[in-house]
């Protein structure tokens, strides 16, 4: 059975799988049609699994934002497995691709992209460079949540931009949900303490926490998330359950550095890679992933409240080469028929 | 650190090289493949990168590399010509219509920075063009938006014409062009919402309100952080509204920042200003030789002189210059000095500017504490005036005094003690080299006193 067939029968059956799963195919439409598109291109191009062919896929997969070492280490390993199961079909290789591609992902490790959830009060820290998307997340996070029946605190801890108070604000309300806040220019940390005071003594399930964004190399205001972290820390041991990165999925090689520096400074639990829903392709996810070992949790296709959705590799894939998938069982279909 | 600029990377090739006689055609393909990877990692669109390796190939395998001792380097300069070349050459700078008022439009991808960007290009307009801008909030989409606008002018005490959210940007816009003409305001800035490229709705609306009065300039900000899609972005924009230059933002993080590249080379359209800070002032000219230095990884020099230049005081450093020669350099300097170096901006970013300086291990995350400035002017503060001029009489009982004084502790104030011993002593001594040798005076009176 194929790679594409054996993915579409594990989502087939349940249909909430199926419903994600066409929401990430629609969102990654404009994405698809550029990376998958390509790939075929390639696959009616070339007869032959050639130096040529190896070195088109290459720059696909460099335009996809993947990396450069990335990309090289998963040109090794697929010309090593082309080897190995002596595949001289370009056709055959789109499988091969897809496998590696959730290979490099996954790296062996079996890790659960669910989310930490404490039995008692569960905070989630959300950090960032600026402009990410770090606070719209936050309301759809909150949305999810309360969906499920949970209830969600926000702390405001941007006292630095203007307007990113009134930001949560608003989310606040549209999700229908308590935001603690002070004033701008106030210590983010008093921000947070107060929340996660107050959260306690009202008993909520979960408490998200805003932080203002922040370039990587400023040090001052990387000391200052270390601050808030540490005082979240200290009043609920164990907690923040989650630390989430927010990444930009346009964000170039730079993410590499980013998702490093905010991992040693507020040890990140995961990624939502926000954004997906343009034509970037968020290639940069699978170096941090192969590299850091920090998964990604969730992904943004779109500006609903509804459009985030937990990441699955294998959908991410099955996204990326949904066309590959159709046309696939197209034939197989043909071949059946005859 | 995965990113190594050209230079390092050019060096292994360049030894292989060395022992050879000559520079054959293959060893100049091997260094290009280098110069692919080097930009690659700087985000330079893979496309943009191709062609431009082939331009400089052209070049490389002339005769005047071939021939050189430093072959090496001579593909260096090539690549860092070529590419201010690319970049633009000059300086753009902006353009104002002689029919009152100018109208900017801001557009781009949501999160790119244009509000932020907005404020700050009001302040330069304002402050270097002598114009009256009027901020408009047409960004009615994003929850707070015209808040966030609404507080920048108040930071700025500028105008912001804003009407809540329930109007259409297009009718917010034409608005704000009618009252900034009763107003007498010559510089209208439009605010839009960050919007996807290919989100056709959203586009028409700023084809709508580009229709209002054709703006003398539609800047697109673009994250300088953005990778290889950074194409895709500034050809649609520019295709659907006709961008006339581009402002790149966050320039202040340690991206590389190839995006720049990639977006001239596919909408020929200039870079005007760089986005170096969070503060309301830190919009800057942009430099396309020195983007093409950052692309590469060869640090910045030329700013970071030119920072110095403008924030040392050359009478100032002279007269230092003397005292360091008479020995009569004093504490009360040596805080002014410290003082100067502040106002450069924050240290591990001038660090940063210096050429290798990403090279000297441990100095790639340059964490330059800048709180230990602080303790050493505190230990200052806390002495006498006799103490400063004189720090010989500062005895065992004073360090104690001191220490309290400053909140530090004696071994604090001791080695402050020692170190500004061993830079009297130091100085000294260089001061009496250039003596000797027919007082040669340091040519960069700015930048030694860096190092002082």
């Amino acid at each position: 059975m194929s790679f594409f067939k054996k993915l579409k029968d594990k989502f087939s059956g349940n249909n909430e799988a199926v419903e994600s799963t066409e929401k990430y195919k629609e969102g990654l439409t404009k994405t698809r049609t550029g990376f998958t598109s390509k790939i075929n291109d390639l696959v009616a191009r070339y007869r032959k699994v050639d130096e040529d062919f190896f070195e088109d896929l290459e720059e696909i997969l460099l335009q996809a934002d993947v990396g450069f070492e990335t990309v090289m280490e998963l040109m090794d390993q697929l010309r090593f497995e082309v080897q190995r199961q002596n595949v001289r079909d370009t056709s055959n290789v789109q499988s091969v691709i897809s496998e590696k591609l959730v290979e490099i992902y996954q790296a062996g490790e079996e890790e659960t992209n669910e989310l930490n959830f404490s039995d008692d009060l569960t905070v989630i820290l959300m950090v960032g460079v600026n402009g990410v998307g770090k606070t719209t997340t936050i309301g759809k996070l909150a949305h999810r949540f309360k969906q499920e029946g949970k209830t969600v605190m926000l702390a405001a801890g941007d006292t630095f931009r203007a307007g990113a108070i009134e930001q949560l604000d608003v989310w606040g309300q549209r999700v229908g949900v308590d935001v603690i806040k002070q004033s701008e220019g106030s210590d983010p940390a008093a921000v947070m303490y107060d929340a996660v005071r107050s959260a306690k003594s009202r008993g909520v399930d979960v408490l998200i926490c805003d932080t203002a964004g922040r370039l990587q190399n400023k040090v001052n205001l990387m000391n200052e998330l270390q601050k808030v972290h540490r005082v979240i820390s200290r009043e609920i041991p164990g907690a923040p359950h989650e630390v989430l990165l927010a990444l930009d999925a346009t964000t170039g090689q730079n993410a590499l550095i980013q998702a490093q520096t905010f991992k040693e400074v507020t040890e990140v639990t995961g990624i939502v890679l926000t954004k997906l829903d343009g034509t970037a392709k968020g290639g940069i996810v699978l170096a941090i992933r192969s590299k850091l070992k920090i998964p990604v949790k969730f992904v943004g296709l779109g500006e609903q409240l509804d459009d985030l959705q937990p990441f699955d590799p294998q959908k991410y894939v099955y996204g990326l080469f949904a066309e590959g998938l159709d046309k696939e069982e197209q034939l197989e279909n043909e071949e059946a028929d005859k | 650190m995965a990113f190594e600029g050209l230079a390092e990377r050019l060096q292994g090739t360049v030894q292989k090289i060395k022992g050879k006689g000559k520079v054959s055609e293959a060893d100049v393909k091997e260094m290009m493949r280098e110069v692919r990877f080097a930009l690659i990692e700087a985000d330079v669109n893979l496309k943009v990168v191709k062609g431009f390796v082939k331009k400089v190939s052209e070049r490389a395998v002339g005769q005047d590399v071939m021939q050189s001792l430093t072959p090496g380097q001579q593909v260096v300069k090539i690549v860092k010509d070529e590419l201010t070349n690319l970049m633009g050459g000059e300086q753009s700078k902006i353009e104002f219509s002689t029919k009152q008022p100018t109208v900017i439009m801001m557009v781009g991808l949501q999160g790119a920075g244009k509000t932020t960007t907005t404020g700050k290009l009001a302040g330069v307009l304002r402050k270097k063009h002598n114009r009256k801008p009027l901020l408009v909030a047409a960004d009615v989409y994003r929850p707070a938006a015209v808040q966030q606008l609404e507080t920048i002018g108040k930071q700025l005490s500028l105008p912001v014409f804003s009407k809540g959210t329930e109007l259409s940007p297009v009718e917010i816009a034409r608005q704000a062009i009618e009252h900034a003409k009763e107003e007498h305001l010559d510089t209208v800035i439009i605010d839009t919402a960050g919007r996807l490229h290919v989100d056709e709705e959203l586009m028409q609306e700023l084809k709508d309100i580009r229709a209002l009065k054709e703006p003398d300039e539609i800047f697109l900000v673009v994250d300088a952080m953005t990778g290889q899609d950074a194409v895709n972005v500034a050809q649609n924009f520019n295709d659907s509204l006709g961008i006339s230059g581009v402002i790149l933002t966050k320039l202040d993080g340690d991206t590389r920042g190839g995006a720049a590249l990639s977006i001239r080379s596919v909408t020929e359209k200039p870079i005007k200003f760089v986005g170096m800070g969070e503060k309301m002032d830190a919009l800057e000219a942009f430099h396309p030789e020195r983007m093409a230095s950052r692309i590469l990884g060869m640090g910045d020099m030329l700013s970071l002189i030119e920072k110095a230049q403008t924030n040392v005081d050359e009478e100032r450093a002279k007269e230092l210059e003397e005292k360091f020669r008479t020995s009569s350099f004093t504490f009360d300097d040596f805080l002014e000095q410290l003082g100067q170096v502040k106002q450069m901006g924050p240290l591990d970013e001038i660090l940063k500017m210096l050429p290798g300086a990403n090279k000297i291990k441990g100095l790639e995350n340059a964490q330059v504490d800048e709180s230990q400035m602080d303790r050493v002017e505190a230990i200052i503060y806390s002495m006498t005036p006799q103490e400063k001029t004189t720090p010989e009489i500062i005895n065992a009982n004073r360090k104690k005094r001191i220490a309290r004084g400053s909140g530090t502790t004696i071994q604090d104030v001791n080695r402050l003690l020692k170190q500004f011993e061993d830079m009297k002593k130091m100085m000294k001594q260089m001061s009496g080299m250039n003596t000797k040798k027919g007082k040669k005076k340091m040519n960069l009176q700015g930048l030694d006193s860096l190092f002082k």
